[in-house]
């Protein structure tokens, strides 16, 4: 098992290579540049300013300084919010989304996999039916509708919680935006939860279980849910590693500072360095969590070899 | 004298007939009643987007310029009220059901194909094989989503037809690891090693063994992805990468209408509860699928 994990912490590295590498050429492929805006600059400014950022070099040499600096940790500056480097714009913003996204992430675990395994018992009957269409309203509703809405009834008619803003992280400010990021993920996880538990019931190790006396509850818990656990699992890293660094719609709707927002205006406004910092933050865990995911797999299921 | 149940001399023999998997299966989903209820909603939503230009008299870009934003009224048969700019709702939410049902369908046929098959793959050959498929899936997920569509839509220019390849080609993702983390458990099962010691080829081993063995969590997961496609849809008509006024998509039209909830609230109800009562139907038909190919349940 330890040398499972050693091996691919090392083949991680070759991994997130090629990701730096496609992320970085892709970005250059799209037209368009950091310093193309409304005002056309004059052509010796524009020179100046992509002589100052490396721009003016042929892309392959371009690639290789920034290899060189991330070696040493430096993600380089953003081009478009000036006077901040990339690192520092990340270290500001993720832990904003870290604690949103992990509260969320643990939220919706829990809530969905009870939802999920209270459903599976009773298949096809009243429960079933109700506990899954209550769930199910987490994933039909966009979290562009849920957000306004619970912001208007809860905030704004009620008066129970703060409509927005990241206040330090304070419990008020962040019940709003943590249950609209894991209504979705409540809604996917009990269904699935649902779906592979529903299959282990039928089995015939927890038919054993069954006969040899155990109570119900030990049958569900101890032998019925782990090996339920497997397609979850699966899921759950990926879903993770997008949570924890952030999410547009959020942030936008309870002005948050977190670093969602970055993927998707740093695509748009070509902000070569900052799109590519939040893409190697992003890479790190998807890899880090996949690998996490396969080593419970093992864990989960015993017959399960990592080889 | 020929004893009841014995075939007389001269009769044709009624063949035995089989009950195979896929009988079994359809009889099976047409007792549910959630599923049969779900496929009777589901039809008459797609019937009503294709029969949108007979159901009402306007088209869903004429603009009527007296009667701007009004609530549902029966005169002049706007029966869902018109949007911002006077045009009628109800046959907006018909032409959005077009969209969002073709985008849902494809985009996650075309996930559920790749997917399968490569999860299915990897984790069932296993060893180097299955270590470079997982590390190019790994590859993919890391890439923004938004980036790749902006250098699909510069590279082929915009079409429609790419919006639902950009989706569907994020999509499988997610369906190939889970594909793959079940298939780790499935290949390590009896009946594989019988079908080995049988002599089956690795491939029809896949097709026949493991494949009809995933059904279970498959299934599941399509029911959740074709929401995500619809919504991804709407994200990226959103950016203007998307579907083009006037033309308009559930998720473009529940977008404009949560701008607009506090004052014209059927702006967003009326969008949301087509978007609502499709994938609720089309949970309760996975479930149901789920249940009837279940091999277990005999």
């Amino acid at each position: 098992m330890i040398g499972y994990v050693l091996r691919r912490l090392a083949g991680a590295i070759p991994t997130l290579f090629i990701i730096v590498a496609v992320a970085f050429f892709m970005m250059r492929a799209a037209p368009g540049g950091p310093f193309d805006g409304e005002r056309k600059l004059p052509p010796e400014i524009e020179r100046n300013i992509k002589a100052a950022y490396d721009l003016d070099k042929p892309l392959v040499t371009q690639f290789g300084l920034y290899l060189g600096r991330l070696l040493t940790g430096d993600f380089g500056p953003s081009f478009k919010n000036k006077d901040f480097s990339v690192g520092e714009l990340i270290a500001a913003g993720a832990p904003v989304s870290l604690r949103l996204g992990l509260s969320a992430i643990t939220i919706a675990a829990l809530i969905g996999m009870a939802l999920g395994i209270i459903a599976a018992l009773n298949q096809n009957r009243a429960t079933d039916f109700s506990v899954m269409s209550a769930a199910m309203i987490g994933i039909t509703i966009p979290t562009f509708v849920t957000a306004p809405l619970l912001t208007l009834l809860l905030g704004v008619y009620a008066g129970w919680l703060p409509v927005a803003t990241w206040n330090n992280g304070a419990l008020a400010n962040m019940i709003l935006p943590v249950t609209v990021l894991a209504l979705p993920q409540i809604a996917v996880i009990s269904r699935l939860t649902r779906g592979s538990m529903i299959e282990v019931l039928r089995s015939n190790f927890v038919r054993t279980a069954r006969a040899k006396g155990l109570s119900e509850f030990t049958v569900v818990t101890r032998h019925a849910l782990p090996a339920a656990l497997l397609p979850l699992v699966s899921y759950l890293g990926p879903a993770t590693a997008a949570l924890v660094t952030g999410s547009l719609v959020v942030e936008q709707i309870f002005q948050l500072p977190g670093i969602g927002r970055y993927f998707v205006l740093g695509a748009l406004n070509r902000d070569y360095t900052l799109v590519m910092g939040v893409i190697i933050l992003y890479a790190s865990l998807i890899i880090a969590l996949n690998l996490i995911a396969d080593v419970l797999y093992a864990v989960l299921d015993p017959k399960v070899r990592l080889a | 004298m020929s004893l009841a149940g014995q075939a007389a001399p001269g009769d044709a023999l009624e063949p035995i007939k089989g009950r195979s998997l896929w009988d079994d299966a359809r009889r099976r989903l047409f007792a549910n009643r959630a599923a049969v209820a779900s496929m009777i909603a589901l039809g008459t939503i797609a019937l009503m987007a294709l029969l949108a230009d007979v159901l009402s008299p306007h088209a869903y870009y004429d603009i009527d310029y007296d009667r701007i934003a009004i609530p549902p009224t029966f005169d002049e048969q706007h029966w869902f009220g018109t949007d911002a700019n006077g045009r009628d709702l109800f046959v907006r939410v018909l032409y959005g059901a077009r969209v969002s049902l073709a985008v849902g369908i494809v985009a996650t046929v075309v996930s559920l194909i790749i997917g399968v098959l490569w999860g299915a793959v990897a984790g069932f050959v296993g060893g180097r094989v299955d270590a470079i498929m997982m590390r190019i899936v790994d590859v993919l997920y890391s890439l923004p989503f938004i980036f790749f569509v902006i250098i699909l839509m510069v590279v082929f220019d915009r079409n429609f037809i790419l919006m639902f390849v950009a989706i569907g080609a994020v999509e499988w993702l997610t369906m190939a690891r889970i594909v793959r983390g079940q298939t780790l458990s499935i290949r390590q099962k009896e009946f594989i090693e019988a079908a080995r010691a049988a002599g089956v080829g690795t491939f029809t081993m896949i097709r026949r063994h493991v494949i009809p063995n995933l059904l279970g969590p498959v299934v599941v997961y399509v029911t959740l992805t074709i929401p995500a496609v619809i919504l991804a849809e709407s994200f990226l008509s959103f950016l203007g990468l998307g579907i083009q006024e006037p033309l308009t998509s559930w998720g473009v039209l529940i977008s404009e209408g949560a701008n607009e909830m506090e004052t014209k609230p059927w702006m967003l109800f009326f969008p949301a509860l087509f978007m609502a009562v499709t994938l609720f139907s089309l949970n309760f038909i996975g479930d149901g699928l789920r249940d009837a190919l279940d091999p277990k349940d005999r």
